[in-house]
């Protein structure tokens, strides 16, 4: 044991490099030194740019660096500073700081970040130096961005230096900072150029100018992302309003669990998520999977309500709101029942985790966007299938007359239970949607009903277009009331706004014309 | 609206029949509270728990008449009646809380409880007045009264009708319940009002509160009954259920449609709000959950079961189905809403007019 110990330090010994010799050894006896060589020692150190010497430092910081008396240093984990080596702890004493040290201390250590190897270390300590900045720092950033590789670090450092410059005493490297500070229209920046602005008497109006810039920046991605928010409500609310524009827009059946069927569609989710749990090579891919498992089943089930139960009521929409309901009711017991009343947990794949930067600071949660896309998918595949497939000629013919579809052969009864089945599995679609951003739970359904029903009357009974902007304006208004309001006070605002809208537009934002809008 | 409706007055159940029935279920209403207090161990004894139950269904039954009222008879499916029960509750909690006074926990002699916990520092202007019993019933009606004249002027101007009607009174009342949920509102947010001490001088919770309250009710009951019947029976009955049955051709007779409507939307939320005020004392508690959508359904399914156009349907319906509930959620708490939700298709699809309609004739 004490031969192997022996073998790797020689071996550790012998892969030193040739420069430890040079001027990093040469620093280092200061460290056990009085408090005026410690920190000379440290900017010698920090100047020198040695990744060497960033462990030695950190333990200096966190008071975790002991000396002996002949003045050999100790690393935590008794190890030698200056040759890496196991040493001996005893009779060593803890190398003690004071306010000088410590302040030689973070300027050392945050231009030794800045040559790691790390990109995220350099990052960080290109943002340390922002936070810090002093003139001092103005060398050795400008070599860093010489340097510099990484785009992202290399802005952070391009910002850190203009904070430096700004510090610093040359008038025109002030001028370049300010208008880079501007362009860069983040708050850190705006709060480092209302400081400069008292200490920069002659140079108010560039400061001025810059931090008008950045005002609108800042406005102008706050105004983004409040958009984007609002898009990503509002294509969950189109999600679960397409299925409702189908059944109660197109067949002008109400039902009203419709929301239970998107709670089917989230529970289908769970399972194929079960069943894909096993098989490693498909897990990733479960949720795509649950897709068309969402659709089926919803659709099944919406079947089955056709043809067992609805087909009877037609001609009688408070009735059939009222049994709808009823079995809404049951499919949510039955389901609390199955599955238990506590949240399913749904996973979200790896490739719809994480956060999006879009050019101009604007952060984007990935599965947000996801569910963007999904929505406008689902979308244009339920105007495709109403447009250019064999059912949905069926389905339009069926609609506008009935009777005359009758005796062109189209079996009507086939169809409503098609239709039906139709906007029922789009429900079971945005199931799987929601399970991704909300609790997968019995009542899932029930938050979104009225939701649903209230774009369904807002854009217009009986037309997709009018659930696209009628989802997409309540998402964005509820989005930008949100910060004034509260949530609550934003989704009363609303219903209560759309009841007035029905008063100047009773048949919705796109209303029917003809003889179809007379029924 | 469909035309296949039960005519107004029962067929074949003979006039006298009915009133004989009626009579006798009130009469044996009445009798509970002085049955309540024979001894235990008397043979005719009825529990505490029977009194406070019946006199909790009773105040249903105002609500499901009051439903009838506007679904039954006017065609106005109110899917947010719920919505003005709890209000009239919430302004008999407001006046119930007031009373508390120096009792409560925080010991502050004017504001409740929550008020304290929260902070003010000063009852807020709309609780001003609600210390005086007559002004608390009296905002018991008004506020029911004021909101459905809003809601159903807008409406019915724009001549909103049917499932449209239905799906914007539900999004009311769930708009109240997101708005009651605040704590900010100044209604006691999620935990609403509780720890009630009296009533009128009486204390709750004593023998003598719950038949007062019970006869209360009761009196209500019989009251609303003769109000409705006598409207019914009316000219302005007879052209409530014209309009019902075809709007349109009413309105082209050159009557005010939306005056008839309105009229019958508004009474009936002020029933219901008087229903909400006799409700709220005897259960000992109002919180937001009462403006739930599901609650204003459930009893709108009442009304269903019953037989919606009869009066008597009603009253049957909120009974029954009530007593079904209680009896199956001690029963068995799973199956209850399985059993409501098999009442809803069971009704709609095999029993249109109701258990009423079970013992009159068949509509020609």
């Amino acid at each position: 044991m004490k031969n192997l110990l022996l073998a790797l330090g020689v071996l550790l010994w012998l892969a030193l490099p040739a420069r430890a010799q040079d001027a990093f050894t040469a620093a280092l006896p200061g460290l056990a030194g009085g408090f005026g060589d410690i920190a000379t020692s440290v900017e010698q150190l920090g100047a020198l740019g040695d990744p060497r010497a960033l462990p030695i430092l950190r333990a200096l910081q966190a008071g975790q660096l002991q000396k002996h008396a002949d003045g050999r240093l100790l690393l935590p984990g008794n190890t030698d500073a200056a040759t890496g080596q196991p040493a001996d702890a005893s009779g060593a004493e803890t190398v003690r700081l004071n306010n000088r040290v410590r302040q030689a201390l973070r300027g050392a250590l945050g231009r030794l970040q800045l040559v790691s190897p790390d990109a995220a270390e350099r990052g960080a300590a290109a943002e340390a130096i922002f936070r810090s900045r002093s003139a001092e720092d103005v060398p050795t950033l400008q070599a860093a961005i010489a340097r510099e590789t990484d785009a992202g670090v290399k802005a952070k450092l391009v910002l850190a230096l203009a904070a430096a410059q700004l510090v610093a005493p040359d008038e025109e490297a002030k001028r370049d900072a300010i208008a880079r500070l501007g362009a860069a229209g983040t708050v850190e920046a705006r709060a480092l150029l209302i400081e400069a602005r008292a200490a920069n008497p002659t140079l108010v109006t560039a400061i001025d100018i810059s931090i008008a810039s950045i005002e609108r920046s800042l406005s102008i991605r706050r105004a983004a992302e409040t958009l984007f928010q609002g898009l990503s409500l509002g294509s969950v609310l189109l999600l679960a309003a397409l299925g409702l524009a189908v059944t109660f827009g197109v067949m002008g059946v109400i039902n009203m669990a419709h929301g239970e069927f998107v709670m089917l569609g989230a529970y289908a989710t769970f399972m194929v998520q079960e069943a894909c749990r096993g098989i490693p090579w498909l897990a990733p891919w479960s949720l795509p999977l649950s897709v068309p498992a969402a659709f089926l089943i919803a659709a099944a089930a919406g079947a089955a309500l056709e043809r067992g139960l609805i087909r009877h009521l037609y001609g009688r929409p408070l009735e059939t709101l009222l049994m709808t309901f009823g079995v809404g009711m049951i499919l949510q017991q039955a389901v609390r029942t199955i599955f238990g009343a506590q949240n399913r947990e749904v996973a979200s794949p790896a490739w719809m985790q994480g956060t999006l930067m879009l050019p101009g600071g604007i952060a984007v949660t990935q599965n947000r966007l996801w569910i963007i896309v999904f929505g406008i998918a689902v979308l244009l595949l339920v105007i495709a299938a109403i447009r250019f497939t064999r059912f949905g000629l069926e389905m339009r013919a069926v609609v506008q007359n009935r009777r005359i579809a009758a005796t062109m052969g189209i079996r009507t009864g086939r169809v409503d239970a098609l239709t039906f089945a139709f906007g029922s599995g789009i429900a079971g679609m945005a199931g799987v949607a929601l399970s991704q951003i909300d609790n997968v739970s019995p009542n899932l359904g029930t938050g979104y009903i009225i939701d649903s029903f209230m774009v369904v009357v807002f854009g217009g009974v009986g037309s997709l277009a009018g659930t696209l902007v009628g989802a997409l304006t309540l998402g964005v208004v509820n989005k930008v009331l949100e910060p004034y309001a509260g949530a609550v006070l934003a989704k009363v605002f609303v219903l209560v706004a759309i009841m007035l809208f029905i008063q100047r537009r009773p048949r919705g934002l796109f209303a029917l014309k003809g003889r179809a809008a007379e029924s | 609206m469909s035309a296949s409706l039960a005519a107004p007055a029962p067929g074949g159940f003979g006039r006298m029949t009915l009133r004989l029935v009626l009579i006798g279920a009130v009469l044996l209403l009445a009798m509970l509270p002085a049955l309540n207090r024979l001894p235990a161990d008397s043979a005719l004894h009825v529990s505490d728990f029977i009194v406070s139950i019946t006199g909790k269904w009773i105040t249903y039954a105002i609500l499901a008449l009051a439903i009838d009222l506007a679904w039954g008879y006017a065609g106005i499916l109110s899917l947010g009646h719920g919505a003005f029960f709890a209000l009239g509750g919430y302004a008999i909690g407001m006046h119930l809380m007031r009373l508390i006074g120096p009792r409560g926990v925080y010991g502050h002699p004017v504001l409740p409880d929550f008020m304290v916990f929260l902070g003010y520092r000063e009852l807020p202007w709309y609780w001003l007045g609600f210390d005086h019993f007559p002004f608390a019933i009296l905002m018991a009606v008004a506020v029911p009264g004021l909101l459905a004249g809003i809601v159903g002027y807008l409406a019915f101007r724009s001549r909103i009708t049917g499932v449209y009607l239905s799906i914007i009174t539900q999004a009311l009342t769930y708009a109240l319940m997101l708005a009651f949920f605040r704590n900010d509102m100044g209604f006691g947010g999620n935990n609403g009002f509780t720890d009630f001490k009296e009533l009128l001088g009486m204390p709750l919770n004593t023998p003598t509160a719950r038949s007062a309250l019970f006869y209360a009710s009761l009196l209500l009951l019989l009251a609303a009954l003769w109000l409705c019947s006598s409207i019914t029976r009316s000219k302005l009955g007879r052209v409530l259920v014209a309009i019902r049955d075809a709007e349109s051709r009413v309105r082209f007779l050159g009557y005010d449609v939306t005056q008839h409507k309105l009229f019958v939307f508004v009474l009936s939320a002020m029933i219901a709000g008087l229903a909400g005020a006799l409700y709220v004392p005897q259960v000992g508690i109002i919180n937001p959950g009462e403006f739930s959508p599901g609650n204003s359904i459930e009893a709108v399914i009442w009304v269903a079961v019953g037989g919606r156009g009869t009066l008597v349907g009603a009253l049957l319906g909120a009974f029954s189905v009530n007593a079904l509930k209680t009896w199956l959620t001690t029963v068995a708490p799973d199956l209850w809403l399985f059993a409501l939700g098999g009442l809803f298709v069971a009704v709609t699809l095999f029993l249109p007019r109701g258990l009423i309609g079970l013992f009159s004739k068949a509509p020609k």
